[in-house]
C-alpha cells in the first residue's frame, strides 16, 4: 500500500487533516502580478511565476470558486496531433509537461494514455488526417493514418459496418492521447503555487481594469481596488468582456460548448473515440462514466445553460457508432463558454498596452494548453517579451492576416 | 425477515391474484404484478439489493423512489436500473451490479476493510510515484468503479420520439398537480400531466390517509382523467425544463418533447435521511419508504420498529407500522420536546416507548441487516451523549425531514434560497409562466395543498391566455417539518453521507478542512452528488454539513446547480430512430442498376466508378469521355436561383468576378471567399434573363453559401430573390468528342451548331423531350454539355441519352474518373486544393477576381493579403517518372528539413502516361521547370517537376470545339 495512504489511515480522526488547498487572504494594496482568473491557466501561470522566476507578490483573482469556470467544464482530454506546424509544436510542448505533471505537482493529476482516433468517414476526411499525420510525424508528434482493421483492433467495440451512413474507413491514430483530471490540475496548481507564495483570491470578481496612457494602473474589484505592476487575463469565456475593461478588442465569438456523462459503467470503451463528420466524441472515465461530446452550439451565446436539441443530434451520431448503448442512461449535462476565433487558434501573450497580457481565444482546446500556458505565459509575462512558440498566438494577426489555420483539427471540441 | 403480505388495503398497486416469477442473482422469485423487483424482493426477505461503490458494504433501499443508488441493479443487458421503480415482469434476469463474485459473497468486501486508507481524494495523494505506477493502478481502479455492465453485444431496442404541445404542462401527479391540472383545464387550457408513478394520487396513495383524505384525491384524480382537455401520461418521467418551457418527458421508449406555454411544477418533496453510524444497513429507510412498501406493495417492511422522528408525521409512520403489525419498539424523538400534537398522542396511547431529544447514535448489524440500534440524547447540533445499551429491531424508520424536489424549477430559472425558518430551500422568485405547486412550493397541509394546486393551475392558464381569475398566494406551512442537519458524526465513523459514492461525515468535514470548501469545490473533490442518482437524496444534507463545520452561511457554501436529466433519458430515446439524412439522386437507382460503387458525398451518396474494380474503371471511364463520350450524374452540385432586378449586382457583390456585364446566354466562373479572403466555394453563374442567374455551388457547399447570400442580402436589401433548387433539378453532363452527337440523337430544339452555342454559354429548350437547361461547361476539358432537368424527369432523359449513345461508346463514368479528368485540366477542388486560409493568389485563380471591382465579400482582405508577400503557390506538377513511391494527397513537400508545402491533388494520368497532380511549394520554387521534394509513404523521398497546367489540351481547343 502507498506510503501516503499508509499515513492517512493511521491519522487520528479528531485531528483535521492540514488545509492544502488555501483559504482567501485578505487583499494587499499592490502586487507585483495580477493574474485574473483562478482557472487552470492562470493558476498554472502564477505558479510558475511563482517557482520559475521567483515573482513574489501575485495576487489570483477570480469572481467564483478556483478552478469553476472551463477548467470544471471541460470533457479532460489531452492530445497534441493538431494541423498546423504552430499548434503541433506548442500542444507537443503541453504533452511532454503533462507527463511529469504529476510529479511535479506532488499530486496526482491523473494523466492517463490512451489511444485517441480521429474516425474519417469519407474520402475528404481520409486526406485531412493523412495531413495531420504527416505535420504530426515531421515534428516528432506520434501519429498515423490507420485503415479500419486497425480502427478495428483497437477499439473493438466499434461498429465497422459498411451498411451505415457514414462508414469507417480508417482513423488519425495517435497513442501518446490521453486524459487528465482536469480539476486536479488546478488544484495542483493551487496547492503548490500556494506554496511559493501565490494568494489566491476567491469571490474576488473584477469589476474594471484602471488604465492610463499605455499601461494599466490598478484592478478594480467587488474587494477593493489593487494596483499592478503588470496584469494577465486568463478568463476563457469572458475574455471579450475582461478585454474590454483594458481597451481591447478581440477576435472573438462566444458560443456555448456542451457535453454529457453516462451513468457509471463497469469498462467498455478503452479509447478516445472522436469523430469530426458526425461531431462527437466519447471516452470513458476512470469512475466508469462515459464521457460525450460534440461541436459548439450554432449561436453566439454567453450562457452556460445545456439544451435538449445538443443531446439528441449527439446520441443520434453516437448510437451510429456504438449501437450498443441504447440502454445507457445519462446522467449529466452542463455547459460551458467556449470563446471561438476565427482560426481555431489561441490568442496569447503581450498586448498593446505596455503591462497587461493576454491568455484567450480558447474555444474548445484550453484544457489540453494548460501547463504550456502556465510555463510560457510567465515567461512572457517575466521577460515581457513574447517567447517564440508564442509568436503565430499573438493578438493582433487577425489584423495582419496571420492566421494559423488550425479549424482542420480543432472543430470538434475535444 | 420473511415478510408475509399485509392484507387490504395495503398495497394498492398489486394484484393479488397474479404471480409473477423472475430471478435475482440466479434465484427464481415469485412477487405480484405490480410489484417493484424492489418490493418483490423485500417479499421474499430479500432486503440487501447491492453493493455499495467503494467499500462494497450491503445496501437496501432507502426511499422506495429512485432516489439513491443503492436500488440500482441490473437487467438482463441493461445496466443501472432502479430496482425499486422498475416492474417486474415474467423471467426478468436481475443480477447485483458491482459484485465480484455475487452479492451475498461478494470478494469486494475485502475493499472495505481497508477503508480506513482511502480518506477522501485519497487518488490524488498517491499512485503516481512512481511515475509508471498510474500505468498499474489506473486499470484496476477502473475495474473497480463503475456500477452496471454494457456489453458491445447487448441488443437495442426500438426508440421513438413524438412532439406534444400544451397550454399548460402539469410535473407531479399528487394532490398539488392534480388540482393544477383540474384548475388550468376548467380554465379552458389543454393541459399534459406528467406522473413518474403508475398511479395518480402523489404522497396520497402511500401516506396516513386523513379522514376522507383518499376518497377526495381519487375523486380529483377521476375528474382529471376525465376532463377532455387533460391528458394524463403515468409512468412518464420530466427529465429536464429546457429554455421557453421546452420539457424532455421519457415514457417507456418514447421521448416525448413537450413544448407548453406554461408549466406548473408539483414534483412534491421527498424525505431526507438522518446520518449516523452505520446508517446505511439493509433496514434502515426512510419513514415515507415504509409507508410505501405497506401501502403500494402491500410488503411488511420489518418486524420490529424504532421510528426516528424530527416531525410530528413520524408519528403516522409508527402509527401506520403499528396497525400493519409491525412492533414499534421505541420512537427517538430529535426534537427536545415532541409537542401536543395528536399524532403524538395517539402513538403514546398505543404504550408506544417516546424518548424526546433522542437520536440513534448508531445501528448494529447482523446478517446484512439492521439487528438494533443505540440512542442517545441530542446535545447539541450534530452531537449526542451517552450512548445507550443496544435497543433490538430489523428496522429503523427515519421521519425527521424534507427537501422539496426543486431541480426543475432550478432548470426553469427559479431561484431558490435557503430559509432559516423551515430549514428548507423556498422558492423566492419564478420567471414568467413557470409555477410551482404543493410542498415544492413550500404549501404542506393537504386541503392547502389543493388550494395552493388550483391556484398555480389559474395562474398557468391565465399565462397561457385562458382568463380566470387567479387566487391569491397560498402562504407557506413547511414550519416545524424539517429537522435541521439530522447529521451525528460518530468517533468511530461509517456515517453514510451520500450512499451513490460511499462518503462518511469525516469525508466531508476533511475535504473542507483541507480547503475545499465551496460546496462545488468540496463537490468535485469529494464526489459527494456525483454519483448515480446526482445527490437527490442527500445534498441537502452535504452542504448543511458544509455550512456547519466552516460557519459560513449559505451564499458563501454556495449551491450546486442541479442540471438535467432528473432519472436520465437513455441514449436511444435521444438518439430516436435513426433520421440521418441520405440524399439520393434521382438517377440513383440506374446508378446500382449499372453496378456502380456508390460514395459518400456530404449528405450525397454519388457513383464513385461503375463496375467493381477501381482502377479499371477509373481507365475506361476516362477513356471513354477522352475518346468517344461519358454521362455523369451531376445532379448534387448545388443549384440556386438568383432573380430579380438587382440580381446581377447581387453576385457582384457576393462572388469576386463581373457578371453586370455578362451577356444573357453565357456563363462564367463564381468564387466565393469568407471576409478574410478565404476561398470558400466556387461554381458557374448563367445568365438565363437580364434578371435571372441559374448559380451552382459546391456538393458540399451550397447550404452555406445559401445560407451567406441570404444573411448579406438581410443587411444589403437588394431586390433580388434567392431559391435553394438543388433538390428540385437533376443535372447530367454529357462530355467528350461524340457529345453533340449524342445529345443531337437524343432529339433537342436548342440549336446545338458551335456558333449558335459556344462554349460558356447557356440555352434553355427541350432535350428528349423533357424541358431543360443546357450550359456548356464540364470540368473534364473536353466538348460537353451540362444538362439540367425537373428532378422529376431526369430518369427519362438518363434512358434517353443512354440509348441514344449507344452507338458512339457513350460510359456513365463515376466521380473518380471525374477526379481524374478535372486534374489533367489543372482544375481546382475548393476544399481539397484549397485550405480554410487560401486565397485566389496562392491558388493560381487571381484571374476570377475581378480588379476593378469596388466591392465584394471578402475585398478588403484580399487588397492587403494580396499587398504582402506570397508564402505559397498552388502549382502543377509531374511526377519524376523514376519515384519508388507515388506519394498520396497531403504527403509533405519538404525542403531544407522544413515543412514547405503539400500535395493537395495527385493522379496517375493514363491519357498522358504519367503522374500529374497539384501542390502547394513556397513562391521561389513555383517556377516551371523548378524540382521540389515530397515525402511519402514510409519516408521516401521523391522529386517532382512544377509543370503548367492545364497538364492536357493546354489550349483548351477541345472543350472549345
Amino acid at each position: 500500500m502507498p506510503l501516503a495512504l499508509l499515513k492517512a489511515g493511521f491519522r487520528s480522526r479528531a485531528k483535521a487533516p492540514p488545509r492544502e488547498l488555501p483559504a482567501t487572504p485578505d487583499l494587499r494594496k499592490s502586487y507585483d502580478v495580477v493574474i485574473i482568473g483562478a482557472g487552470g491557466h492562470g493558476l498554472a501561470t502564477a505558479h510558475a511565476l511563482a517557482t520559475t522566476w521567483g515573482v513574489r507578490r501575485i495576487a489570483v483573482l477570480d469572481k467564483g470558486y478556483l478552478g469553476g469556470g472551463n477548467t470544471a467544464r471541460n470533457t479532460a482530454i489531452v492530445r497534441a496531433n493538431y494541423l498546423t506546424p504552430e499548434g503541433v509544436t506548442f500542444y507537443k510542448e503541453s504533452m511532454s509537461l503533462f507527463e511529469t505533471l504529476s510529479q511535479e505537482l506532488d499530486f496526482n493529476i491523473m494523466y492517463t494514455r490512451k489511444p485517441h482516433l480521429t474516425l474519417a468517414h469519407t474520402d475528404a476526411s481520409v486526406r485531412t488526417m493523412r495531413w495531420r499525420a504527416e505535420v504530426n510525424k515531421h515534428l516528432g508528434v506520434a501519429s498515423e493514418l490507420i485503415d479500419e482493421a486497425k480502427v478495428a483492433a483497437i477499439e473493438p467495440c466499434l461498429n465497422m459496418s459498411r451498411d451505415v451512413r457514414y462508414p469507417i474507413l480508417g482513423a488519425l491514430h495517435h497513442p501518446v492521447g490521453g486524459t487528465a483530471r482536469h480539476d486536479a490540475v488546478a488544484w495542483g496548481y493551487a496547492i503548490r503555487g500556494a506554496q511559493a507564495g501565490v494568494e489566491i483570491h476567491q469571490l474576488t470578481e473584477v469589476t474594471g481594469l484602471r488604465v492610463e496612457g499605455t499601461r494599466v494602473r490598478a484592478v478594480e474589484t467587488t474587494r477593493g481596488t489593487i494596483e499592478a505592476g503588470q496584469v494577465v487575463q486568463a478568463v476563457a469565456g469572458a475574455s471579450s468582456l475582461m478585454a474590454r475593461h483594458a481597451g481591447l478588442r478581440l477576435a472573438l465569438r462566444t458560443v456555448p460548448l456542451q457535453a454529457c456523462v453516462s451513468q457509471p459503467l463497469k469498462p467498455v470503451i478503452n479509447s478516445i473515440i472522436v469523430s469530426g463528420s458526425l461531431h462527437c466524441y466519447i471516452w470513458q472515465s476512470q469512475r466508469g462514466e462515459l464521457v460525450m461530446g460534440g461541436a459548439v452550439d450554432p449561436y453566439p451565446l454567453w450562457s452556460t445553460r445545456s439544451t435538449l436539441d445538443f443531446k439528441e443530434g449527439l446520441m443520434a451520431h453516437m448510437l451510429e457508432l456504438f449501437p450498443f448503448l441504447a440502454e445507457v442512461r445519462m446522467m449529466r449535462q452542463w455547459a460551458g463558454m467556449a470563446d471561438m476565433t476565427p482560426d481555431f487558434a489561441p490568442i496569447m501573450g503581450k498586448t498593446p498596452l505596455d503591462n497587461y497580457y493576454i491568455d484567450a481565444g480558447w474555444g474548445t482546446w484550453g484544457f489540453k494548453a494548460t501547463p504550456v500556458c502556465g510555463k510560457r505565459m510567465a515567461e512572457c509575462v517575466a521577460t515581457d517579451t513574447q517567447p517564440d512558440i508564442l509568436k503565430p498566438f499573438r493578438h493582433d494577426r487577425f489584423t495582419h492576416f496571420d492566421q494559423v489555420g488550425e479549424a482542420g483539427a480543432a472543430s470538434v471540441g475535444s | 425477515m420473511s415478510a408475509a403480505r399485509l392484507p387490504a388495503p395495503f398495497g394498492r398497486l398489486v394484484d393479488r391474484e397474479r404471480s409473477v416469477t423472475f430471478s435475482f442473482e440466479g434465484r427464481r422469485i415469485t412477487g405480484l404484478a405490480g410489484d417493484t423487483i424492489a418490493s418483490a424482493l423485500a417479499a421474499n426477505g430479500q432486503w440487501m439489493l447491492s453493493r455499495s461503490f467503494k467499500y462494497h458494504r450491503p445496501r437496501g433501499l432507502v426511499s422506495a423512489a429512485g432516489l439513491e443508488a443503492n436500488a440500482l441493479v441490473q437487467v438482463g443487458h441493461e445496466p443501472n436500473v432502479a430496482a425499486d421503480r422498475r416492474a417486474i415482469t415474467p423471467d426478468l434476469d436481475v443480477r447485483a451490479v458491482n459484485t465480484f463474485g455475487g452479492l451475498d459473497h461478494d470478494l469486494g468486501r475485502a475493499i472495505g476493510l481497508l477503508s480506513r486508507f482511502m480518506p477522501v481524494g485519497f487518488y490524488y495523494r498517491t499512485f503516481y510515484t512512481p511515475r509508471a505506477a498510474w500505468k498499474v493502478w489506473e486499470p484496476v481502479i477502473r475495474r473497480l468503479a463503475g456500477l452496471g455492465t454494457i456489453s458491445p453485444k447487448a441488443p437495442h431496442g426500438y426508440f421513438d420520439k413524438a412532439y406534444l404541445f400544451a397550454d399548460v404542462a402539469v410535473i407531479g401527479g399528487g394532490p398539488a398537480g392534480l388540482a393544477a391540472a383540474l384548475a388550468a383545464a376548467e380554465a379552458g387550457a389543454e393541459v399534459l400531466l406528467v406522473e413518474d408513478g403508475p398511479v395518480l394520487g402523489g404522497s396520497a396513495t402511500f401516506a396516513r390517509p386523513e379522514p376522507n383524505g383518499v376518497a377526495a384525491v381519487e375523486a380529483l384524480a377521476a375528474r382529471v382523467q376525465a376532463h377532455p382537455r387533460v391528458t394524463v401520461l403515468t409512468e412518464a418521467v420530466c427529465q429536464g425544463l429546457f429554455a421557453d418551457h421546452w420539457l424532455s418527458v421519457t415514457q417507456g421508449n418514447r421521448l416525448n418533447k413537450v413544448r407548453a406555454r406554461s408549466v406548473v411544477v408539483a414534483t412534491g418533496a421527498h424525505e431526507s435521511p438522518a446520518v449516523f453510524r452505520g446508517n446505511d444497513l439493509p433496514g434502515i429507510m426512510l419513514g415515507s419508504a415504509a409507508q410505501r412498501l405497506m401501502r403500494l406493495w402491500a410488503v411488511r417492511p420489518g418486524r420490529e420498529a424504532v421510528v426516528l422522528a424530527g416531525n410530528d408525521d413520524a408519528y403516522e409512520v409508527a402509527l401506520d407500522l403499528a396497525e400493519a403489525g409491525v412492533r414499534v419498539v421505541a420512537v427517538a424523538d430529535l426534537r427536545a420536546d415532541p409537542g401536543s400534537d395528536p399524532r403524538v398522542g395517539a402513538v403514546r396511547a398505543r404504550g408506544i416507548a417516546v424518548h424526546a431529544g433522542t437520536t440513534v447514535a448508531e445501528a448494529l448489524g447482523q446478517d446484512n441487516h439492521v439487528a438494533a440500534v443505540r440512542l442517545a440524547p441530542v446535545t447539541g447540533p450534530g452531537t449526542f451523549g451517552a450512548v445507550g445499551e443496544p435497543v433490538a429491531c430489523d428496522l429503523v424508520a427515519m421521519s425527521v425531514g424534507y427537501v422539496p424536489a426543486t431541480a426543475l424549477l432550478t432548470q426553469g430559472g427559479a431561484r431558490i434560497v435557503p430559509d432559516d425558518a423551515t430549514f428548507m430551500p423556498r422558492v423566492e422568485d419564478l420567471p414568467a409562466g413557470l409555477f410551482a405547486a404543493g410542498s415544492v412550493g413550500g404549501v404542506w397541509t393537504a386541503e392547502r395543498v389543493v388550494e395552493d394546486g388550483t391556484r398555480a393551475g389559474r395562474a398557468a392558464a391565465a399565462h397561457a391566455g385562458h382568463a380566470c381569475p387567479v387566487p391569491g398566494p397560498v402562504a407557506p406551512d413547511g414550519e416545524g417539518r424539517t429537522w435541521p442537519i439530522p447529521v451525528f458524526p460518530h468517533p468511530k465513523g461509517k456515517e453514510f453521507i451520500d450512499f451513490d459514492e460511499d462518503l462518511q461525515v469525516h469525508d466531508i468535514i476533511d475535504a473542507a478542512a483541507m480547503g475545499w470548501d465551496h460546496i462545488q469545490l468540496l463537490k468535485r473533490f469529494s464526489t459527494a452528488g456525483m454519483g448515480p442518482t446526482q445527490g437527490k437524496l442527500t445534498n441537502a444534507l452535504v452542504q448543511g454539513l458544509l455550512g456547519r463545520v466552516t460557519r459560513q452561511v449559505a451564499p458563501r457554501v454556495g449551491t450546486v446547480t442541479i442540471r438535467p436529466p432528473i432519472t436520465g433519458e437513455k441514449l436511444g430515446h435521444l438518439a430516436g430512430r435513426g433520421f440521418e439524412p441520405r440524399r439520393l439522386t434521382a438517377l440513383h437507382h440506374r446508378h446500382e442498376a449499372l453496378g456502380a460503387t456508390m460514395m459518400v458525398a456530404g449528405t450525397w451518396m454519388r457513383p464513385a466508378h461503375y463496375g467493381p474494380d477501381l482502377a479499371s474503371a477509373v481507365e475506361a471511364e476516362v477513356a471513354a469521355v477522352r475518346q468517344a463520350v461519358g454521362m455523369i450524374d451531376v445532379s448534387t452540385l448545388g443549384k440556386l436561383e438568383i432573380r430579380g432586378p438587382d440580381a446581377a449586382r447581387f453576385l457582384e457583390r457576393i462572388y469576386t468576378w463581373k457578371y453586370e456585364t455578362l451577356a444573357v446566354g453565357r456563363v462564367r466562373y463564381v468564387l466565393m471567399l469568407d471576409e478574410t479572403g478565404g476561398i470558400i466555394d466556387d461554381g458557374v453563374a448563367a445568365r438565363v434573363h437580364a434578371e435571372h442567374f441559374y448559380v451552382t455551388a459546391t456538393t458540399g457547399g451550397v447550404d452555406r453559401v445559401y445560407r451567406l447570400m441570404q444573411f448579406f442580402n438581410a443587411q444589403w436589401r437588394m431586390k433580388v430573390d434567392i431559391a435553394n433548387v438543388t433538390a428540385a433539378y437533376a443535372g447530367i453532363n454529357v462530355l467528350g468528342p461524340a457529345s453533340r452527337a449524342v445529345v443531337q440523337a437524343v432529339g433537342t430544339t436548342v440549336d446545338l451548331a458551335p456558333d449558335a452555342f459556344p462554349y460558356l454559354g447557356v440555352r434553355e429548350g427541350e432535350v428528349g423531350g423533357v424541358p431543360a437547361r443546357l450550359m456548356r461547361i464540364g470540368f473534364g476539358g473536353e466538348l460537353g454539355y451540362e444538362i439540367h432537368v425537373p428532378a422529376s424527369q431526369a430518369g427519362a432523359l438518363w434512358d434517353a441519352l443512354i440509348k441514344a449513345g449507344a452507338g458512339h461508346g457513350l460510359r456513365p463514368v463515376g466521380v473518380e474518373a471525374q477526379r481524374v479528368l478535372r486534374l489533367e485540366k489543372g482544375h481546382v477542388i475548393v476544399g481539397q486544393d484549397t485550405d480554410s486560409l487560401t486565397h485566389p493568389l496562392e491558388a493560381s485563380l487571381g484571374w476570377a477576381v475581378g480588379r476593378k471591382k469596388t466591392d465584394f465579400v471578402g475585398k478588403p482582405a484580399l487588397d492587403i493579403l494580396e499587398a504582402r508577400p506570397q508564402s505559397r503557390r498552388l502549382v502543377g506538377f509531374a511526377l519524376d517518372p523514376a519515384a519508388a513511391v507515388i506519394p498520396k494527397e497531403n504527403h509533405l513537400v519538404i525542403r531544407d528539413g522544413r515543412i514547405a508545402g503539400r500535395v493537395t491533388s495527385i493522379t496517375r494520368s493514363s491519357t498522358l502516361g504519367k503522374v500529374i497532380g497539384l501542390a502547394y511549394v513556397e513562391p521561389d520554387q513555383a517556377g516551371e521547370g523548378t524540382v521540389f521534394t515530397v515525402r511519402a509513404d514510409g519516408g521516401t523521398l521523391v522529386s517532382a517537376t512544377v509543370v503548367p497546367t492545364p497538364f492536357y489540351d493546354p489550349d483548351n481547343a477541345r472543350q472549345e470545339m
